[in-house]
């Protein structure tokens, strides 16, 4: 059994960037894997459009029935704090909201798995060092970095080992 | 998908886990996505008119619902069920069918979602540190069933306008979250 069913980084333009298999029933294929990426960056979006307060950053936690999904938005790339601007034009007001866009990371894992958001904290760390301070990559860009790869699966071992240990 | 007890309403509403009015706002759909209720009680954040905010919303939830179907790690997809189960995104689901979700939350709210048998979605906006409301969203449900299903001049599919169903839902709301 894995800690986590699956990992998605997806781009601040909403672009599958990284995704990672590790054991879901029925693994999805290429496609499906990039329209469930790119629906996510809207519905994150829209999630933010909704708030009843100020300073929405978007879905954090979904519980679904079979799984929850963990998100974390990176504070660079994209617009930082959402907000909504006004123009008029002959007249009329329009209002536009912004929503903030940064890289997203998001796992799919068993409902009620505890310590996501500091495991989604070391895939963020990993992807710093391994992924942006590669000069070979380019930003936005599908990540192919094999040190990436090989530490990460290093952390997701080492957190199912921790999950089992407890 | 849970199908629901009795109609009738449980002698106590489910125990609040803290005290404080911590609703935001709530809405109410038919299996059409019209919008038969909508409740505010604490939403200083509008970024759109009544109407557009309620389209918004129900669409939000179809497309995560179609998503949350599509992802769901625990069931296989083989060919002759594909269309069946999991469904391609965006394709309508019938309510129970395949995965769904019953909360989401961000740093500033938390949103709290019911489909009941008959498609009637129930939709709860509250704080970010609320727990679990699934059982307070049956008792919801249950206030529309005494309060408005039960009404003879309540015609279905109508925006709901039942004053003791208002006075009710609100009295409760306070007392959860």
């Amino acid at each position: 059994m894995a800690a986590i069913y699956s990992l998605y980084i997806i781009n601040k333009s909403g672009g599958l960037i990284f995704y990672k298999d590790y054991g879901s029933a029925g693994r999805m294929d290429t496609n499906d894997s990039l329209r469930v990426a790119s629906l996510w960056h809207s519905m994150h979006a829209i999630s933010q459009q909704l708030s009843p307060t100020v300073g929405c950053l978007g879905i954090e936690l979904l519980e679904a029935d079979t799984f929850d999904l963990h998100c974390f938005q990176s504070l660079t790339g994209g617009y930082l704090n959402p907000f909504i601007y006004l123009f008029i034009y002959k007249h009329t007001r329009y209002w536009f909201f912004l929503p903030s866009t940064g890289t997203k990371l998001f796992v799919v894992c068993e409902p009620g798995t505890q310590h996501m958001e500091g495991l989604l904290k070391v895939i963020y760390e990993l992807y710093t060092d391994y992924v942006l301070k590669n000069p070979f990559y380019e930003m936005e860009m599908p990540i192919r970095c094999e040190l990436f790869d090989i530490n990460l699966s290093q952390a997701i071992q080492k957190d199912r080992v921790a999950l089992l240990g407890r | 998908m849970q199908f629901f007890g009795g109609s009738d309403i449980s002698p106590s509403p489910p125990a609040p886990t803290a005290s404080g009015n911590n609703a935001h706002m709530m809405y109410v759909f038919n299996r059409n996505g019209v919008c038969l209720l909508y409740r505010e009680w604490n939403r200083p954040l509008h970024t759109l008119n009544a109407q557009q905010d309620h389209k918004l919303m129900f669409g939000l939830l179809f497309s995560l619902k179609s998503l949350t179907a599509k992802m769901d790690p625990t069931s296989f997809e083989n060919h002759e069920m594909c269309s069946l189960d999991k469904g391609n995104l965006g394709v309508p689901q019938l309510p129970g069918q395949g995965c769904s979700f019953h909360s989401f939350r961000t740093n500033t709210y938390k949103l709290s979602f019911m489909e009941t048998p008959s498609g009637l979605k129930i939709i709860l906006i509250t704080h970010p540190k609320t727990g679990d409301l699934r059982e307070s969203l049956k008792y919801i449900y249950n206030l529309y069933v005494e309060y408005v299903v039960k009404n003879p001049i309540y015609t279905p599919g109508a925006p709901i306008r039942c004053e003791l169903f208002n006075t009710s839902l609100d009295q409760y709301v306070r007392s959860i979250s």
